[in-house]
């Protein structure tokens, strides 16, 4: 026979494998995977170091980064939201990890270069104060007791209190709390036990977190500090009516408070078909997603207002075209660019020309006149490119030549079947 | 047409640009020393290494190059592409022909294909950053073999050092058959005596640790769950993690 200790070894391995496979199948959905924004280097007899960019550990096979330990303390849940497959009218496995199970696999998978580090979540149990203190209680004992040094991102619950969101980032590098859809009558109609205050709340918790932290690291350089790398949010696309325009008038109003790092769009995957509230649909809004997130980089990194993106005559984004070149089609008159001359601002804005070239365009042209052929080297796409610049010796075939709409139709004819090119759009955020 | 012999090392390397200077001719050509002699040599000179030589090109080129634009250098060096030396060569020779510094200068076509390889190598050492998996030995040591396609894992290890501080481990790159070994002070280089503790990329069984492969499972399980199968992508997935780096990943083993 076996000894018995070996037998309850055996059996909490499968309990603790069972009790993975729930809470991941579980958090899955939540899609802002970044562990980025924060630089900490290891501390003297701890684990780990938290680099400033999030390093991708893995990807899933539909071709999300892995980078975090993305798990549910439990996906037990009073609520019911309709869009959440955890809602407690759901009939599915539930399960709940000690405080101890969680800190060993995330120190383990840290060890063997799996993770970056945790993103901690839960279904809310009991109350919202209860299940905060049960989460910040986890990642208290990652950083104290177990000096774990690597990115933990934490979910906010919906309606903490003020103390419990102060103590969460002592901890954690990054907090969130979803808003989920832009207008709260949506919100109430899908999630009847949330609403706008349960989410703007704990946001201006870590808001005044944070701006009282850097103010108190200003006179003690040695004060502890406050979610390092700031909070996200995400929204669900699709399920309710809100058009684009209204999703990123939120998110561009979200940008407005400092502390906001990314808003993440998340394309409605219906799990609870069963849902009369919700939307059939055969395929999650892939496309549109893609623009969403294209769209939030040109406001990030493009220098693009929101009301450039869209507007009342266009409230929604092109579904054939990215937002960039769909804007560039609108206003011709800004066309063509002389990518010897131009300010890097307007260079940005050329359709096929993304941050990476034009600055190199920027850096080159110090030395030379910029060729066609430099351009397509320092990775222009030409085929978008030609008709909207001016360079030495180009022909001059620009938008005001061609029109717009020719301009349009050329680049968007279609080489491929209908469902590969969906694929290819979902592929790349960069501006070709 | 000119040839150059040398030993193929970076030191040799610059040591060739040193000797060029010196006797006013540059290869048109980069062989290694028991490379065959191209037909139509007219000249053949073979370099011998030499350390101070090789410094003083180095120690000019650091006057001349921002840090960033050396350390691109030593990249292109390690990307252990066919003819990455006399894209070198070119490259340290404009620079020191020129009065200010051609870094910048991408239109260029020997700078931007400098710039372009370093970035191949850098890209690597990322994916080595990436994609490493430890397993974790009897002995406390934690094992992770890869096989980049440039000689790229010397130019990780600060990052491991950093981060895996408080765990032994070994990175051990089987394509040119030598690694690292960390005992929690220094990093010192290796080679293995036999291959044969990882067949098939995986740690020998009868070494493992206890609990290793609990966590391997356990890993697996995981990432298996994490898939949305709506939104299977296959194409999407093999462009971000490269088929060629998945016999050494746990999770595709
Ligand atoms: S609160 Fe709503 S979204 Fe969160 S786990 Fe419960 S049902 Fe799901």
């Amino acid at each position: 026979m076996f000894p018995s200790k070996w037998l309850t070894l055996y059996s909490m391995n499968e309990a603790i494998l069972e009790k993975l496979k729930v809470l991941a199948e579980s958090a899955k959905y939540d899609v802002s995977c970044a562990s980025s924004g924060t630089t900490r280097k290891n501390i003297p007899g701890g684990i780990g170091n938290a680099q400033g960019w999030g390093i991708c550990h893995s990807f899933t096979e539909d071709g999300r980064c892995v980078s975090l330990l993305k798990i549910m303390l439990t996906n037990h849940c009073i609520y019911d939201c309709a869009y959440c497959i955890n809602r407690r009218s759901n009939d599915l496995p539930r399960a709940t990890f000690s405080v101890s199970e969680l800190v060993e696999l995330t120190i383990e998978f840290y060890r063997r270069n799996y993770i970056e580090g945790l993103f901690l979540s839960s279904g809310v149990v009991r109350n919202p104060d209860y299940t905060m203190e049960r989460l910040v209680r986890a990642i208290k004992d990652l950083r104290t007791v177990h000096r774990f040094n690597g990115y933990i991102h934490m979910k906010s619950i919906p309606g903490a209190s003020e103390q419990l969101v102060r103590e969460a980032g002592l901890y954690a590098d990054r907090l969130s709390v979803n808003v989920e859809f832009p207008t709260e009558q949506n919100l109430k109609l899908l999630a009847p036990e949330k609403d706008h205050a349960s989410v703007y709340k704990p946001m201006s918790f870590i808001q005044q977190g944070m701006l009282e932290n850097k103010e108190d690291r200003r006179k003690f350089r040695s004060a502890p500090r406050f979610a390092p790398a700031g909070q996200s949010t995400q929204m669900i696309v699709g399920a309710t009516s809100e058009n684009d325009k209204q999703i990123l008038q939120t998110s561009a109003a979200l940008y407005q408070r400092p502390s906001m790092k990314r808003v993440y769009y998340s394309g409605f995957i219906p799990v609870n078909s069963y849902d009369n509230r919700l939307p059939a649909l055969k395929q999650p809004p892939l496309v549109r997603e893609n623009r969403l997130y294209q769209a939030d980089w040109l406001m990030r990194f493009y220098e693009f207002k929101v009301d450039e993106i869209v507007d009342d005559r266009y409230p929604d984004l092109d579904l054939e075209i990215d937002p960039k070149l769909s804007w560039a089609l609108r206003h011709p008159e800004v066309f063509p660019v002389d990518v010897n001359k131009a300010d890097y601002s307007l260079i940005l804005r050329i359709p096929g020309i993304g941050v990476k070239s034009a600055k190199l365009i920027v850096m080159s042209r110090r030395y030379a006149k910029i060729t066609g052929s430099a351009l397509k080297k320092m990775g222009v796409v030409m085929k978008k490119a030609q008709y909207f610049i001016t360079c030495n010796e180009l022909p001059v075939h620009t938008v005001h030549e061609a029109s717009p709409e020719y301009v349009r139709k050329v680049l968007t004819e279609k080489k491929l079947p209908k469902s590969k090119q969906i694929d290819q759009q979902q592929l790349s955020l960069i501006f070709e | 047409m000119i040839v150059f012999r040398y030993d193929k090392t970076y030191e040799g390397l610059l040591t060739a640009v040193f000797d060029a200077y010196f006797r006013k001719t540059f290869p048109d050509k980069l062989l290694g020393t028991d490379d065959i002699e191209p037909m139509f040599a007219e000249e053949s000179f073979t370099v011998i290494t030499q350390s101070d030589k090789a410094a003083r090109v180095w120690k000019s080129l650091e006057k001349k190059l921002s840090a960033n634009a050396c350390n691109m250098l030593t990249y292109v060096w390690l990307s252990e592409e066919e003819g990455s030396d006399e894209l070198l060569f070119q490259y340290i020779r404009k620079t020191v022909d020129s009065k200010r510094t051609i870094e910048t200068n991408f239109a260029d076509e020997v700078v931007l294909k400098v710039h372009k390889l370093a970035m191949k190598v850098s890209k690597e050492r990322l994916r080595m950053i990436q994609f490493v998996r430890f397993q974790k030995a009897a002995d406390d040591v934690f094992f992770a073999p890869v096989s980049p396609d440039h000689n790229c894992l010397p130019l990780a290890i600060d990052h491991f050092q950093d981060r895996f501080a408080d765990q032994k481990w070994i990175l051990y790159d089987t394509k040119r058959d030598y690694g690292f070994y960390y005992d929690l002070k220094t990093v010192t280089e290796m080679t293995l005596e036999t291959s044969a503790l990882f067949p098939e990329g995986k740690l020998d069984e009868a070494l493992m640790a206890e609990d290793e492969k609990l966590f391997q499972q356990l890993w697996k399980t995981y990432f298996k769950s994490m898939a949305i199968k709506e939104r299977i992508n296959p194409k999407l997935h093999r462009q971000l993690m490269p088929k060629r780096y998945w016999k050494y990943m746990t999770e595709k083993q």
